[in-house]
């Protein structure tokens, strides 16, 4: 064993021997059909002070490759094989104890979801303080609190002084995150492993976040392992590049070279997918395809959002019908605030809200977590009813509908949800959840129902074979498949999609993606389409509204809105798409 | 605070008056005339009955009884019951010995249910966990008297460890052995509640996050993983509080405790209105302040729910 103690030896800035070296890393879990492998040989090499991104979809084994660099690898899993060189020492092979030493202090840590990693009953200050304070960085009450105000004050915390004493949930999703980083770079690490350090944010705070992480990490000399499932991002935020799937690193280099010209067929599709890398590149489609030079699509099996974005620019163009299915009009709801006092009591979550969507076209409702789209979905359904203003669907006001007429209202109107594991009920069978609307309604007898089933899952191109199988068994992609399938069986007309493919895996979110402009096309429906990722709206949405703090702040047809934004919020929205700035050798 | 704890209050109010009426209505719904019972198989003096009737209000109508009833006791009069001793000092003897019988109980079921509980779900499937798990649900499934006799038989007959009944005055050593049998079925279910509670808490996400800013095992167990599984065990205590009170009237009966449980139980045989009512009552207000209680203490766990100020 190599005994090199990095605190004693002079540690030279552009020092020859990799600062991180895993050579042929293999990580199992234990079930009980025994030994499953998550990690199959995978070999990274990183210098000091460089970023690597580690890009793949979930079940692609990255968040475990980075677990298993701190040794921290959930439930039954265990490193199987190979060894990680960090500073020229394994320290796969070292104990509890030993690892304690490197953890914090050498390698520092910041996870993927802000929601969770802080625990909810102490206070923020307490949770920095302790990190400081079991890496000796400071001793003594003051010096640990002054320390604590630094790194978070460092980490684009504003006040920390103050706000050292308030509990998580007194934050923001983007406040959070800025704790855990500033936590995971209290202890000036050599090295930082971010896990998707940003997903869960919006799009606005994740550019500011990440600007911030870079600034950190370049100014201290600290080399960053970057964990995301965006390429895009990746692609803008890192030099090399490491692409893995099922366990295994398909492809790896620097990252301008694999997105331009990705050499495996996985990585190939990837960047097919990205829609933060397809928008970006339909942002110059009105030349037509083939000048753009771009091979990949070819390959996506037949995922092609460009081609679907152009084929609905033309559609949309044919078409003359411009009746509109929904009309709203000063849209307004009021919401009363538990425990305020007089007229601070009351919240505004959406604010004098209009657009109209023509039937058979889809408008993307884009905005920031907060800004009250998906109050607007909850009014449009009728789960909710609006303090003020109008709902018109086919020209019918919806407000005084009630039993048969409401009824009726729903089966013209179907909403799908985002969270793809939430909304399927797990004690029911797909067929089951399928045709439930249809016997709500008493649409038809047994034998009807089973053959519209079969249907529509040939219709969301999942196997008939699925009728008998319970959520569970299925993936994400394959559950939001079902809940449209659900949303289409009454036959509606219009479909309210509430960050429909905003949990789902990049390849995944192309093919639903493709899924739902087929079908619109298909069967001529009309479309609300919330999200808080501009880079998916170009693809799917003809017109886009922006909403900021319960209004519509712009509403124009969407290359309008890409090629010219008006408004400033419209413009920082764009500009924070991952990937935006990438010259991809269009 | 103060105003959260005085709606709490005004919350008791209704409780206090639904709870003394239903029992009121069903020991006077009871068969039987408790005044003839008295006399057992003698034949009384009509006019002795009568003077009695009137004394304890019985030739009332029930409505008025319970008025009488209620006046008296916000007058500090709990009546008198049949042996002509005033309730309040039935209330005054037995009282304090089932509370001490009571909090010995929640003191052992809850330290060491929790301290098993912790060690059990941070060593999930070992021995220890196993036989915890066993053990616990040995004691979930026997009736208490069966602990009850089976505790006195081996630790006061045959090892001679405890006395087998409770002497005058009911001192804390005798009140152990009861006590621990009073615990039993709570300890198992708090074995197993701290268990699962530590395992799902220890599988979060902060608990990771704290291994990665370089904590020890031995920092991350007490302030990471079990302040925070205690949170459902709390709950658990405020609601066996009541269960501890009932189950005294079992184990009380078999250590023959001269506590609550041993005399509510004489009472009711006999249909003593006043004091079965005025012994529910009051245990009824004690629950009341024991939930309120920890209510509070939830703050102390949890700054989530911490109230409003």
């Amino acid at each position: 064993m190599i005994a090199t103690d990095a605190s004693a030896a002079p540690i030279d800035g552009r020092a020859v021997t990799p600062l991180l070296e895993i050579k042929d890393l293999q990580v199992g879990f234990q079930t009980q059909r025994g030994m499953v492998t998550a990690v199959d040989g995978v070999n990274i090499t990183l210098m000091p002070g460089q970023t690597l991104a580690i890009v793949g979809e979930s079940g692609s084994g990255k968040s475990t490759t980075a677990h298993a660099i701190i040794n921290l690898l959930p439930g039954s899993g265990r490193i199987t094989g190979g060894e990680i060189l960090f500073e020229g020492r394994n320290i796969a092979a070292l104990d509890e104890k030993q690892m304690e030493e490197i953890r914090g202090r050498k390698i520092g840590f910041v996870p993927q979801d802000p929601m969770s990693n802080l625990n909810p009953v102490w206070s923020v200050g307490f949770q920095v303080e302790e990190a400081i304070r079991a890496n000796g960085i400071a001793t003594g009450k003051q010096d640990v609190k002054k320390r604590a105000i630094q790194v978070l004050t460092e980490a684009g915390l504003s006040d920390a002084d103050r706000r050292l004493k308030q509990f998580p949930h007194q934050f923001s999703g983007g406040m959070r995150q800025r704790v855990l980083i500033g936590m995971g770079l209290s202890s000036n690490p050599k090295l930082l492993i971010a896990d998707e350090p940003t997903s869960a944010l919006d799009v606005t705070v994740q550019r500011r976040i990440l600007d911030h992480l870079e600034k950190l990490t370049r100014e201290s000399g600290t080399a960053l392992v970057f964990i995301t499932h965006d390429l895009g991002l990746a692609a803008e935020r890192a030099e090399q590049l490491v692409v893995m799937y099922k366990g295994k690193v398909v492809e790896s280099g620097p990252s301008r070279e694999i997105l331009q010209n990705p050499m495996h067929p996985y990585t190939q599709r990837l960047v097919a997918a990205a829609p933060s890398l397809a928008s970006r590149r339909i942002q110059s489609a009105s030349k037509p395809l083939e000048d753009l030079g771009y091979e990949a699509t070819r390959v996506t099996e037949g995922v092609d959002l460009i081609a679907a974005a152009e084929s609905r620019h033309e559609a949309h163009a044919a078409t003359a019908d411009t009746t509109a299915a929904i009309a709203v009009k000063d849209l307004t709801k009021i919401y009363k605030i538990r425990g305020g006092k007089g007229s601070a009591s009351t919240l505004k979550a959406v604010d004098g809200v209009s657009f109209e969507i023509e039937r058979g076209t889809t408008m993307a409702l884009v905005g920031e977590s907060g800004s009250g789209k998906s109050t607007v979905a909850k009014l449009l359904l009728r789960l909710e009813d609006a303090t003020s203003g109008e709902i018109r669907i086919d020209g019918t006001d919806t407000a005084p509908l009630k039993g048969k007429s409401l009824l009726a209202l729903r089966r013209k109107m179907q909403p799908v949800f985002q969270d793809p594991y939430g909304s399927l009920d797990p004690l029911r069978n797909i067929g089951n959840t399928i045709s439930e609307p249809l016997s709500v309604f008493k649409v038809g007898d047994s034998t009807s129902r089973r053959a519209r089933v079969n249907e529509l899952l040939d219709q969301v191109a999942l196997p008939k074979s699925l009728v008998t199988r319970y959520p569970n068994e299925l993936s994400g992609g394959q559950r939001q498949r079902v809940a449209i399938a659900r949303a289409l069986a009454l036959k509606p007309e219009i479909v309210v999609l509430d960050e429909a493919v905003s949990a789902l895996d990049v390849l995944v979110q192309a093919q639903i993606l493709q899924l739902l402009t087929d079908l619109q096309s298909e069967l001529g429906l009309t479309y609300l389409f919330i999200t808080h990722d501009l880079a998916v709206v170009r693809v799917i949405a003809d017109n886009v509204s922006v909403m900021k703090s319960g209004r519509i702040v712009e509403a124009a047809a969407t290359d309008e809105v890409f090629d010219n934004p008006r408004e400033e919020y419209t413009k920082e929205l764009l500009d924070a798409i991952p990937g935006a700035n990438i010259p991809l050798g269009i | 605070m103060a105003g959260y704890i005085f709606r709490r209050v005004l919350q008791a109010i209704p409780v206090f008056f639904g709870t003394t009426f239903l029992i009121y209505f069903m020991v006077f719904a009871m068969p039987g005339d408790p005044i003839v019972a008295l006399f057992g198989d003698k034949t009384p003096n009509p006019a002795v009955i009568e003077q009695l009737r009137q004394q304890y209000h019985l030739d009332q109508p029930f409505i008025v009884q319970y008025f009488i009833y209620i006046g008296g006791i916000f007058r500090g009069d709990f009546g008198i019951s049949f042996s002509g001793e005033p309730v309040t000092q039935i209330l005054a003897r037995t009282f304090p010995v089932t509370i001490r019988l009571a909090i010995l109980a929640l003191l052992f079921q809850s330290i060491a249910g929790i301290v098993v509980g912790l060690y059990s779900g941070l060593r999930k499937g070992k021995l220890f966990d196993s036989s915890a798990l066993v053990v616990s649900l040995i004691l979930i499934s026997l009736p208490i008297f069966v602990i009850a006799y089976v505790a006195q038989y081996v630790f006061g007959v045959q090892l001679g460890l405890a006395r087998t009944t409770v002497g005058s005055g009911a001192p804390i050593q005798d009140l152990i052995m009861p006590a621990l049998v009073l615990a039993s079925v709570s300890f198992a279910q708090i074995v197993r509640l701290t268990r699962s509670s530590v395992i799902e808490t220890s599988g979060l996400d902060f608990v990771r996050t704290a291994y990665s800013k370089g904590l020890s095992r031995r920092r991350i167990v007490p302030v990471h993983i079990l302040r925070n599984s205690l949170i459902p065990v709390v709950t658990f205590l405020a609601t066996d509080f009541g269960v501890l009170l009932v189950g005294a009237t079992v184990t009380e009966g078999i250590f023959n405790v001269p506590g609550v449980g041993n005399t509510l139980y004489q009472a009711i045989i006999r249909g003593e209105g006043p004091t079965v009512v005025s012994f529910v009552t009051v245990m009824v207000l004690l629950y009341l302040v024991v939930n309120l209680v920890v209510d509070l203490l939830y703050g102390l766990l949890d700054p989530r729910i911490r109230l409003v100020k």
